[in-house]
């Protein structure tokens, strides 16, 4: 085990860079997520760790090691490919003692091993079999057994639950976090997918066009997101245009046009100075429609129309027209749903919001 | 019940036309060549109808027969492990070449667009006493008179690998194209090399297609007679050049019907131990 630090990273592909300059360190047994939508550089990035591609500049380290000149086959990591990347003419045990065989194991330490890397993804009996007589599911454990039973100093993941079905990549996540926590092996895990992303990381890196958004805890990223982009990415959010009335070390006030004047705690608007243009977030599950008579305790208060009903089952996503603006709540179903032309009282704190710098 | 017996008629039907047309093209030919194989040429020239072994003892026993088919065999042996040899890496490269593959692979066909015939004679221009490389290094002075490069068993060899080498390319290249390239990064991250990930994963999963390439080039290499012909000695000729002889030159058509027999025979053996360890279907891959 053993932590990566990337310093000053670039990787340039003829006429486009896929990776700005970046740092980033992944403490030692960390779960650490690179997590953006398709071509922000995450799987350029986890390629370079691997060795797969040269970045253009900077410097790579794997615990103490400068990596950059090490080729892939003798750095040691651990990776699961997005299709598995199983040796279809190998029987399972072949398959996971493939990397044993160059790393000096006897006979009986190399049957040792893949028995017990077999156990602990929970398929002990599929060792005579070919990979193609497994389930997609039974290949991804075969595929991270693989890569962990060489003992490596990082763990690689390459989206390795996208190729799975809803219901099945809900109970991998589960089972590759109890991996991971159990091994105590440094992860890098890359992802599209947010929920799985906010789910499994100490440490979650959001990248955007080849740049790093924002590092922190997932809820710490989630409740403070530090652009708009993370904001957007992450979850449903409201994101409207404001103008920064007053800012103190108490507090901020933005003047949220049709949603009146909305006043929030310092640390949730700590960019914004007085006179600016602003951004206000409003998270969608944090604006609660109410039918418009309810009495108010809540300060922020206003009414809308709801335009459209996303019916999702246990929760509903309405689309509500206040003036020019549209927001979009999403709520847990109590008693009936909204319908569609009703006129509803939004609500929400203040302090659930986040104010971030305007642009220009 | 009437339905169920009409639709297993059904593909019958729509097959007859293809069959047809094998049964009277191939099947009844064949039928007929191994009818002739038991007549028998008389003295006079005219062919005696009948049920004689006269043919088939002499093409069992007789030694010169036995020697040119091993040698045959042999030539398209060596034919088919330097095409291999060759083919492999081309194949290799063009199915991993991020640029235009359909470019290589036109390539690779355009030679099939002049005849085979006309192929193999460009190399008496090329390897002939006044051919391109004789004068070259005359003039150079590397050489005081030409030499004697053609008509030799390496000049058939040459010429057979200069015709079939397509052929084991686009087998291969079929076959390497269908393999994963995130499996040769797999292993590699495992801790092999390049070259040992190649060993371990590309090349066994690519024998299907290396094996289909062989036969090919095996069975296409032993049935020729006209490279031999054309670029061989006296003394190089390949089995089918005596079942030409026979019937064309002799006008021996009984004993030429035997001669061949025993090519078609020899030949669908391999057919069929090819197929007990590939099967058929790969063969197919990589002709469409």
């Amino acid at each position: 085990m053993s932590s990566v630090s990337l310093r000053n990273i670039v990787k340039r592909f003829a006429d486009f860079t896929a990776v700005h300059p970046m740092f980033l360190d992944i403490p030692e047994g960390s779960f650490v997520t690179l997590l953006g939508p398709s071509g922000c550089g995450k799987t350029t990035t986890l390629r370079m760790i691997a060795g797969l591609l040269d970045p253009t500049e900077g410097e790579i380290s794997i615990g103490e090691q400068l990596v950059n000149n090490i080729p892939m086959h003798k750095r040691n990591l651990g990776i699961v490919f997005q299709n598995y990347a199983l040796f279809p003419h190998k029987t399972i045990h072949d398959n996971v003692a493939f990397g044993l065989k160059y790393r000096n194991v006897s006979d009986a330490e190399v049957k040792r091993r893949v028995e017990d890397v077999l156990e602990l993804v929970q398929l002990p009996d599929v060792g005579s079999r070919y990979p193609n007589q497994l389930s997609g599911g039974q290949q991804q454990r075969i595929a991270l057994a693989r890569a962990i039973v060489i003992k490596p100093d990082v763990l690689l993941l390459d989206e390795p639950l996208s190729a799975l079905d809803a219901n099945l990549r809900e109970n991998m996540r589960i089972e590759l976090k109890r991996i991971q926590e159990k091994t105590g092996i440094t992860t890098v895990f890359v992802t599209h997918d947010q929920s799985e992303a906010l789910a499994m990381s100490d440490k979650l890196v959001v990248m955007s066009e080849g740049r790093i958004e924002q590092v922190g805890a997932p809820k710490d990223v989630y409740d403070n997101p530090e652009s708009s982009f993370v904001a957007d990415f992450l979850g449903t959010s409201n994101i409207i245009d404001v103008n920064c009335e007053s800012a103190d070390k108490s507090g901020v006030c933005v003047d949220a046009k049709h949603l009146g004047s909305v006043c929030l705690p310092r640390e949730k608007a700590r960019n914004a100075s007085a006179g600016l243009a602003a951004k206000l977030v409003i998270r969608a599950e944090k604006l609660y429609l109410v039918a418009a008579d309810t009495p108010s305790d809540l300060r922020s208060s206003v009414e809308g129309v709801v335009e459209t009903v996303d019916y999702q089952g246990q929760a509903v996503r309405y689309f509500v027209r206040v003036g020019d603006l549209q927001l979009q709540a999403l709520n847990m179903i109590d008693n009936q749903p909204f319908n569609e032309g009703d006129t509803v009282s939004l609500r929400f704190r203040p302090q659930d919001c986040v104010a971030l710098k305007g642009e220009g | 019940m009437a339905r169920e017996t009409r639709e297993a008629r059904q593909p019958w039907l729509l097959l007859a036309p293809a069959l047809t047309t094998i049964f009277f093209l191939l099947v009844v030919p064949v039928l007929f060549v191994v009818v002739y194989s038991f007549w028998l040429r008389t003295a006079n020239g005219s062919d005696q109808p009948g049920f004689y072994m006269t043919n088939w003892a002499e093409v069992v026993t007789d030694p010169f027969y036995r020697d040119i088919l091993f040698n045959t065999l042999k030539i398209a042996a060596v034919t088919t492990f330097l095409c291999a040899l060759l083919g492999y890496p081309t194949a290799y490269f063009i199915a991993r070449s991020r640029g235009n593959k359909a470019m290589l692979l036109m390539l690779l066909m355009l030679p099939f667009w002049i005849s085979y015939i006309i192929r193999t004679m460009s190399w008496i221009n090329i390897l002939g006493v006044s051919g391109a490389l004789n004068s070259l290094l005359l003039s150079l002075g590397v050489i005081e008179t030409p030499l004697q490069l053609l008509y030799n068993e390496a000049t058939v060899v040459l010429g057979l690998v200069h015709f079939l080498l397509p052929f084991m390319v686009l087998n291969i290249y079929v076959s390497v194209e269908g393999i994963d390239e995130t499996l040769e990064d797999a292993a590699c991250s495992l801790g092999s090399t390049r070259w040992q990930s190649f060993l371990e994963v590309t090349l066994p999963l690519s024998l299907p297609g290396l094996a289909a390439g062989g036969l090919l080039c095996f069975v296409l290499a032993a049935g020729t007679y006209i490279t031999p012909l054309v670029l061989g000695g006296p003394t190089d000729a390949m089995f089918a050049n005596l079942v030409f002889e026979a019937i064309i030159t002799q006008l021996d058509w009984p004993l030429g019907s035997a001669l061949s027999l025993v090519l078609v025979a020899v030949l669908g053996a391999l057919v069929f131990i090819y197929n007990r360890f590939f099967g058929m279907a790969q063969l197919m891959k990589g002709l469409s």
